[in-house]
């Protein structure tokens, strides 16, 4: 099959990684961009050129999420590769990294080879796998960095559990700084957070709820964040959730280039009074926190402190979601509203579109080494189309995710992904 | 050509053999020349030279190890001393306190010369400090192996022609190694350009300010390298802790014949042993033709002739009050 020959006309290209953020033309010939310039500059139309009119529309590079739980395998019925990819479609997500926390953990050359080949078989998006840092999630054995990258894998994490013993986090950040491989680790400490299911302050005492202290992520993430110093290894805090976690990414940057931060949409979006009356679909882990932490993270991804944006969908079904909200899993879904999501950010003059697209492309696919991020000529063509003013309202009907634990659902968006091309190809039409 | 101004000296100035740090590079090339010379009796049918008769060896060997024991106790009946093994239990004796009582009680004994091996850096020297007679230092702890690192210049000497100016590559478990600090002291003291070559979790801190270029890919490491040193890796160190598995160990580091492509055509190969086969080094290396392990076991002996003649011989300052 000769991939069709596209020309998208009259769109307002905003692509952080060549500073552009102006009216461009853009043409694709075998699923890479061939050529790109500013409106009006286009000399002729190729003979059967399918021509896109993108008037009044954005056009940014496709979106990549560094942080995305897939149901495979083994909890197919929560999530499959294929069905993740066209949630990921819907929200403009090109490609994603997939986390190791499956059934079994990721944590094998045949694993990774596993992600993909399935991914290749059944992804409409591009799908780059991740592995365990030690063997099960175990802690006591090291993963096999060089030949898990070769295979594929992308960076090596331990999902949603930490690594306690700093002697062996030590050792990762050392082992895997020959590979040239990204260590990313959510910080908790498993003692502090105890049995607290929810920011610890008033809001948690109100509900009868018990708290976790900010604390708990803080304590980590700066032993993290001195190990890193000491090794010279390239570490990443995946998923910072407070105030002064961001003051202390900020203050060991300044020692170091090698560190970088990633927040879910859903900590820049929501506070621990969004639970209300034990709403287990805002229970997640690190908990929301307050207004406060909210507004200085907002602050940190504004001004480079916090490098990037990721949706951390986590698909639950009822079966561990439908209970007391203590008794429930923690992870809500957001591969379909991440953009819109961040988008309201934009729209309250709170950071620039460029930003949010730094944040949601330019700098997953800089941090994490991966193709995409950019349209410059002969980048593989993968991008969106975005109405920024488009109105809708998240249904749960409309979910194309295998589970539904949206926290927006029935929530009011501005800006909508309208089509999404990967490698050249239409793989995503909204038809609203 | 350049003079070589090298000060012959006539003698071993040092009392014990402690570690290469000790040595200048003149007496590093006095031993080598009287080991040199101990070869040749050691290809003799008649083996003896028996300059040490009446004189008293003990090998003291708080860790266990076939290779250099017997060298050290073959090397003292070559010479007509009588040799006494002392194998003590690594668990039976791990304090300070109990090192120096076996000292003292063994001193008692009035030996001209104690062969120590122990598990602990800096026991050689503490005994040394303790007892009457000679003291060579035959292993302690990640520190030093002096005799190891003499055999490995000689080996590469004879194969050679010479040490300085040669680049010789240190690869796999650095951090644990005495084999490796011995040999980068000696190396470098003699004019080699030394590089070490092991993922980062096997380095020391600070090793690049020992004077060798550090390498984490044996292709850029092994670039024009005139020796390979292989080191052993203990295998409960391969298990997850400092290193994955023995598969990606040897997939990044262990010497294949696609490996060894990298270095010069010439190169030699060495190994301490014993051998890991299939993890740092391939079968079809340590028994091919650039191999030299097996001299550098017969260069052992000749090496540990040459000190242990020159700290007891009889006009020496060796053996205590004499």
């Amino acid at each position: 099959m000769v991939d069709q020959t596209i020309l998208i006309q009259n769109g307002h290209l905003v692509d952080p990684s060549q500073n552009i953020d102006g009216p461009h033309d853009i043409l694709i010939e075998n699923g890479r961009i061939s050529d790109l310039v500013p409106k009006g500059s286009q000399t002729g139309t190729p003979d059967n050129a399918q021509i896109i009119d993108a008037r009044n529309l954005h056009i940014l590079p496709g979106l990549i999420d560094a942080r995305v739980y897939v149901g495979e395998p083994g909890s197919e019925y929560r999530e499959t590769i294929s069905s993740a990819s066209k949630a990921a479609a819907a929200g403009g997500i090109t490609g994603f990294i997939m986390m190791p926390e499956t059934n079994p953990v990721i944590d094998d050359v045949s694993l990774v080879d596993f992600v993909c080949r399935a991914a290749r078989d059944t992804a409409i998006v591009n799908v780059y796998p991740s592995a365990s840092i030690t063997r099960g999630f175990k802690s006591k054995e090291l993963t096999e960095f060089g030949l898990l990258k070769e295979a594929g894998a992308v960076m090596v994490t331990e999902g949603k559990h930490t690594i306690s013993n700093a002697q062996m986090l030590r050792r990762a950040l050392t082992y895997a700084k020959d590979f040239d491989l990204v260590v990313a680790q959510e910080t908790s400490d498993r003692d502090l957070v105890a049995n607290g299911v929810m920011n610890e302050g008033l809001a948690a005492t109100h509900l009868g709820l018990p708290g976790i202290p900010r604390e708990a992520e803080i304590i980590p993430l700066e032993r993290d964040l001195r190990l890193a110093a000491l090794t010279g290894g390239i570490y990443h805090a995946a998923k910072i959730s407070t105030a002064d976690s961001a003051k202390a990414i900020a203050y060991h940057k300044g020692n170091s280039n090698r560190v970088t931060a990633g927040i879910s949409i859903n900590h820049l979006s929501l506070n621990e009074n969004d639970i209300g009356r034990y709403r287990t679909f805002f229970h997640m882990s690190p908990p929301l926190r307050a207004e406060e932490d909210r507004q200085a993270m907002i602050e940190a991804l504004g001004d480079g402190t916090i490098d990037i944006l990721v949706s951390s969908h986590d698909p639950q079904d009822v079966d561990t979601k439908r209970h007391p909200f203590a008794e429930a899993a923690t992870g809500a879904i957001g591969l379909e509203t991440l953009l819109a999501a961040g988008l309201r950010l934009v729209h309250d003059e709170r950071i620039t579109l460029s930003r949010l697209v730094e944040t949601l492309s330019t700098s997953p696919a800089g941090i994490f080494d991966l193709p995409g991020g950019s349209l410059r000529k002969g980048n593989a063509a993968d991008l969106i189309l975005v109405d920024l003013d488009k109105p809708w309202v998240m249904s749960e009907d409309k979910i194309l995710s295998k589970s539904k634990n949206s926290p927006f659902e029935e929530a009011r968006f501005t800006g909508k992904v309208l089509q999404t091309l990967v490698a050249g190809r239409i793989i995503y039409t909204n038809n609203e | 050509m350049t003079k070589e101004i090298f000060h012959k000296i006539e003698s071993f100035p040092h009392k014990h053999l402690l570690g290469i740090a000790q040595l200048s590079p003149h007496e590093i090339n006095y031993l080598l020349d009287r080991a040199s010379d101990a070869i040749e009796i050691n290809r003799q049918v008649e083996k003896k030279k028996p300059v040490l008769r009446g004189r008293t060896q003990i090998n003291l060997f708080f860790e266990s190890s076939t290779r250099t024991q017997s060298s050290f106790e073959l090397a003292g009946k070559r010479l007509g001393a009588d040799v006494m093994n002392m194998s003590v239990g690594a668990s039976s004796v791990k304090k300070g306190e109990t090192l120096i009582d076996t000292a003292m009680t063994l001193n008692a004994m009035r030996p001209d010369l104690l062969v120590v091996r122990h598990q602990a850096a800096g026991a050689a020297e503490l005994l040394a400090q303790k007892v009457d007679c000679a003291v060579i230092n035959a292993g302690d702890g990640a520190h030093e192996h002096p005799t190891q690192a003499l055999l490995d210049a000689l080996t590469i000497r004879r194969a050679k022609g010479k040490l300085a100016r040669l680049t010789v590559a240190i690869c796999g478990d650095i951090l644990h190694s005495r084999v490796a600090r011995s040999n980068i002291l000696l190396l470098n003291a003699m004019g080699a350009r030394v590089r070490v070559i092991a993922p980062s979790t096997l380095l020391p801190v600070g090793i690049e300010q020992l004077g060798v270029e550090v390498f984490h890919t044996m292709k850029q490491g092994l670039e024009n390298a005139d020796v390979i040193m292989m080191l052993r890796l203990q295998r409960e160190r391969m298990s997850g802790a400092l290193v994955p598995s023995v598969r990606e160990y040897f997939h990044y580091f262990g010497l294949d014949s696609e490996k060894l492509k990298f270095a010069k055509p010439n190169a030699i190969v060495m190994h301490p042993g014993p051998m890991n086969r299939g993890v740092e080094i391939s079968s079809a290396i340590a028994d091919g033709p650039q191999s030299v392990i097996q001299q550098q076991v017969e260069m052992g002996v000749a090496v540990r002739m040459a000190i242990i003649e020159e700290l007891v011989r009889p006009t020496g300052k060796g053996g205590g009050d004499g």
